[in-house]
């Protein structure tokens, strides 16, 4: 079972997210906000996370570089999905080496989808 | 005493000079050379022989006159603080080295005017230089017993010390080709003989009060018996009243004035703040050198009474008289200082304005414009030692061919006379903007005319001993043309007469002149600077503002001429860093034009420069109060440009803002809509979650934009307050309402014991809007179960204040301001996504704004926050 991770301080947005991902029989594991997604990530061996950037505390952003910083968990897949979506956020969120950036509203479907190719090739590889 | 004694005394005393000069020329930096007491004592430079001697003949024959020298700066000095400073900034900012230059600049770059100023100061200096070298000799054949003056030149001990003086001013005046550089070793030498010669005095004051008679008391009391003693010692009635104010005015004028005088206090001045010491520590030294004058004129006159001793001789008469000849030799020394330092000093100004303002100017512009750098610097420094022989030689040559048989007051006065024809001119400039160049001309020649024929004339009749009914009749006979009675006014004194006569004609053609003609634009920029000066003083090189074209190569060509190629490079490149202009440029710009201009000026004069480099640049008019608009109008567009962009800056910042708290409850309806509508299975609770969910973020939605239409409502003012008489504790009531389910659902207690009620005028609706806002805020960050919320009111004659606490964690210190910008939400909220719009305090605080209320935030102890806002009872 993949483990994946939902950063973001939007309870609804959550709730959606988590019973999505439920359906598809990943382990769905839930942090408001930097600070417990970073702490989660380390308890859990986690595949995915899928990061709002905007978020009280510590933002998306920091927890990227965080985990890009330690070589135990930057192979961690992540998919930036934030309100942000000007062309200039959107080139730092991949900069910072985000492997997607999903513009909020977003599809629900499509995020699925997305989610399951990106593992799928990681396995492949 | 031996001739020869007294010479060496006077080589080792010129050795000691000359050594100090050279030390502080090599040390120029040192402290002993740059401060406020030197450059004091440089300005006693403008106590002279006349000071050592003549004082006491005047105050030996006419009494207290005498004072008037010294009254008019004592009176005007203070005052420099204010004037001068004003003086010495213009002159600094634009490298003036004389005082004709600064005249003829004023009157922009007039070339005729700074040579007008050159001869008059020429004119009344010479004999003014001849005078001292007089009173050295005749001092040196008293000392030495020699009855008679020597008739050959190569006997007279004088011509020698001429031309020792014009080597020691030529050598140590001419070590920069720049005028405005210091003269640190000449300063530094006569601020030396400025103590030298008052030491001497008070100690020959003291010897002749206290050891020749018993104390002033004794002095008097033997000088009362003489007859006219009651006569001299009074002012003489309301004539001679007039004759002391006038004559008070006429060296307040001088002191500015004479080029001695500008030269020390202006072209070498190193700080402006000396001044503050030179206010009050010049007047105590003039003060201190009068103190003993008139005892030693009574002195005299008991001690030589009935015999034929000059007056102006009683100071070295009286210790010679009484075979001191130790206390002699000091006196003589004495006056040897206070010669000598005013021969150097005048002979060195008037060399630089001859050379930068009438020989360079007529003769030697085109020879320039056309030599080598190091040919030119060399000519400049060659003329201005010439300038310097010739000055001094030629006064040696009028002291020895004219009988000066005046005293040395009155030929000292003429050359004031001479000297105040400047003064409307000068001070006319500093602060009337009209006065024109003109004007200043006309009156100048005019004022010259007029002393020439009340003061001149007569007195070179007087003093020749020729016989002419010209002074008694007047001219052709004609008696309101009496030289020292114009028109039948006889109250004033020859001196005095020719001074108002000559100033009442100067000022007013000078002022009728300026008046009915307008200058042309270029002295009116200038005047603009000089009498504006302090606004100028920023523009700097912008100041005098300049259309039109010329390339940077010619002016860089005119530049190396006379600077040479490295201190042109080095200048140039200076500029160009100030104000960051690439050095490849080829058009010069205003900037450059004004610069290089200054940058000679030192050299050769502001005319000269001018010239020099208007002959390289291509000129348009344009006026200085044109120029300041449009630089005020690139400032103003600059600021509002700023503030335009500010604030699109700060919309952009909003809509992003706002389209984010958009989209966020947007994509939870969506992501839950799509789940709902794809999944089948979903069960009946989870599927009403979703709904409530859908139908909260919805709600979400509506209050944001109400929320944002609210306060551009309120921020541009398109909704008008309804403003009525309402209570305080009504509207609390209400609002404390509308919250209260909230409050109880989280166990918190409302207290509002502190709540009195006022009635005030207020938009009701509205200020409920914040207390509802300011109340759920507290009950959002009060603990539950815990959590106590207060309300307060503070109530005095003009202004209702109420206050909202919490005791919850307290608000972070460094947000107590940020709290009310908009869409802020603290870093430190842990909760759940507050359920508020993050615009609900920048809603209040436009609220209260529009109310002409006030709203802060604080945190209390032991712990909470409290938000106040203040409602004043005039609203309106």
């Amino acid at each position: 079972m993949k483990k994946i991770l939902l950063v973001d301080d939007e309870p609804n947005i959550v709730m959606s997210l988590e019973y999505i991902f439920k359906k598809e029989d990943f382990e769905v594991f839930i942090a408001r906000d930097g600070v417990e997604a970073i702490e989660i990530v380390e308890n859990n061996k986690i595949d995915i996370i899928i990061l709002d950037i905007m978020m009280p505390n510590v933002d998306g952003y920091q927890v990227l570089k965080y985990l890009k910083a330690n070589p135990v968990f930057s192979k961690i897949k992540v998919i930036f999905l934030s309100a942000k979506n000007k062309a200039s956020d959107i080139e730092l969120g991949l900069q910072l080496g985000a492997d997607k950036y999903v513009s909020k509203p977003f599809s629900t479907k499509k995020l699925v989808n997305e989610v399951k190719s990106m593992l799928n090739k990681k396995e492949k590889k | 005493m031996s001739s020869f004694l007294v010479i060496s005394i006077i080589i080792i005393y010129l050795s000691v000079i000359f050594y100090v000069a050279y030390w502080a020329e090599k040390n120029s930096k040192s402290r002993w050379v740059n401060n406020p007491y030197v450059y004091t004592l440089s300005l006693a430079v403008y106590c002279t022989a006349w000071t050592y001697y003549g004082s006491v003949g005047l105050a030996a024959t006419s009494g207290l006159k005498f004072l008037t020298i010294y009254l008019g700066p004592i009176i005007i000095i203070p005052v420099w603080i204010l004037l001068m400073r004003k003086i010495i900034r213009i002159s600094k900012a634009n490298k003036i080295s004389s005082l004709a230059d600064f005249i003829s600049l004023r009157y922009g770059n007039d070339r005729f005017l700074g040579a007008l100023v050159t001869i008059i100061c020429v004119l009344a200096i010479v004999p003014y230089i001849a005078l001292q070298l007089k009173a050295i000799s005749e001092t040196f054949n008293v000392i030495t017993n020699h009855r008679i003056t020597p008739v050959s030149i190569i006997d007279d001990a004088t011509f020698y010390i001429a031309i020792l003086l014009a080597i020691f001013a030529a050598f140590f005046g001419t070590q920069h080709t720049d005028a405005t550089e210091r003269h640190k070793g000449i300063i530094a030498a006569i601020a030396l003989e400025s103590i030298i010669k008052l030491v001497f005095f008070l100690v020959i004051g003291v010897y002749v009060t206290f050891y020749l008679f018993d104390g002033p008391t004794d002095i008097y009391s033997k000088a009362s018996l003489l007859p006219n003693f009651e006569t001299q010692q009074t002012i003489n009635g309301l004539q001679g009243g007039f004759n002391w104010f006038l004559l008070s005015l006429l060296s307040m004028i001088a002191i500015m004035l004479l080029p001695r005088q500008f030269q020390v206090t202006v072209i070498e001045n190193e700080r402006e703040k000396y001044l503050k010491k030179v206010i009050w520590l010049f007047p105590l030294y003039l003060l201190l050198f009068n103190v003993f004058v008139i005892f030693i004129a009574w002195a005299g006159n008991i001690v030589f009474q009935n015999k034929s001793v000059d007056a102006d001789l009683f100071t070295l008469m009286l210790p010679l008289y009484n075979h001191h000849e130790f206390l002699a030799i000091l006196v003589f020394l004495g006056g040897f200082s206070a010669a000598i330092s005013m021969v150097v000093i005048s002979s060195l100004a008037l060399s630089t304005m001859l050379s930068n303002n009438l020989i360079i100017p007529y003769g030697f512009l085109r020879r320039f414009s056309k030599a080598e750098s190091k040919e030119n610097i060399e000519s400049i420094k060659n003329i201005r030692r010439i300038a310097i022989f010739s000055l001094i030689i030629i006064a040696y040559f009028f002291y020895k061919s004219f009988t000066l048989n005046r005293s040395l007051v009155s030929i000292g006065l003429i050359s004031f006379v001479l000297i105040a024809q400047l003064a409307p001119a000068f001070f006319g400039g500093l602060f009337w903007r009209r006065g024109s160049s003109r004007g200043a001309k006309y009156g100048i020649i005019a004022g010259f005319i007029v002393s020439f024929y009340t003061l001149l004339v007569p007195f070179t009749i007087d003093s020749q001993l020729i016989t002419t009914s010209f002074v008694n009749e007047g001219m052709f006979g004609i008696h309101i043309l009496k030289p020292y009675e114009l028109f039948g006014l006889h109250i004033f004194e020859p001196v005095t007469q020719a001074f108002f006569w000559s100033l009442f004609v100067n000022i007013g053609i000078y002022s009728f002149v300026s008046v009915t003609k307008l200058g042309s634009y270029r002295e009116r920029n200038f005047a603009e600077m000089f009498v504006d000066s302090s606004k100028y003083a920023a523009l700097h090189e912008g100041a005098y503002v300049w259309k039109g074209e010329a390339y940077v190569r010619d002016i860089r060509k005119v530049l190396t001429r006379f600077l040479g190629e490295n201190r042109t490079e080095r200048a140039l490149n200076l500029f160009n860093m100030k104000y960051g202009i690439d050095k490849n440029i080829l058009y010069a710009d205003a900037r450059l034009v004004n610069f290089s201009e200054k940058l000679l000026t030192g050299s050769i004069g502001s005319a000269s420069s001018r010239i020099l480099i208007s002959s390289v640049v291509k000129e348009e008019e344009i006026s200085l109060l044109e120029v300041l608009n449009i630089l005020d109008e690139t400032q103003k567009a600059k600021e509002s440009n700023k503030q335009l962009q500010e604030r699109d800056r700060q919309k952009n910042d909003f809509l992003d803002t706002v389209a984010h708290e958009l989209k966020t409850p947007i994509t939870s309806i969506r992501a839950l809509s799509e789940i709902l509508l794809d999944d089948d299975q979903i069960d009946n609770s989870t599927k009403k979650q979703f709904l409530t969910s859908i139908v909260s973020e919805s709600e979400r939605i509506s209050r944001l934009i109400n929320n944002i239409l609210d306060l551009e409502k309120l921020a541009t003012g398109k909704e008008k307050l309804d403003l009525q008489k309402n209570s305080i504790k009504t509207s609390t009531q209400k609002s404390i309402d509308s919250v209260y389910q909230i409050a109880v659902s989280k166990g918190i207690q409302i207290n509002t014991k502190g709540l009195i009620d006022a009635e005030l005028y207020y938009d009701d609706d509205r200020i409920q809007q914040v207390l509802i806002n300011l109340l759920s805020n507290a009950i959002k960050f009060s603990p539950k179960e815990t959590g106590v919320v207060s309300i307060f009111s503070y109530i005095n004659s003009n202004k209702v204040e109420i206050s909202v606490e919490d005791n919850g964690k307290g608000i972070d210190p460094n947000d107590l301001i940020t709290i009310f910008n908009k869409f802020y939400q603290s870093k430190n909220q842990t909760i759940l996504k507050p359920v508020g719009s993050g615009l609900g305090l920048a809603i209040s605080k436009q609220i209260i704004e529009s109310h002409n209320g006030k709203i802060w935030a604080e945190n209390i102890k032991p712990q909470g926050a409290r938000v106040t806002f203040r409602l004043p009872y005039n609203t309106i």
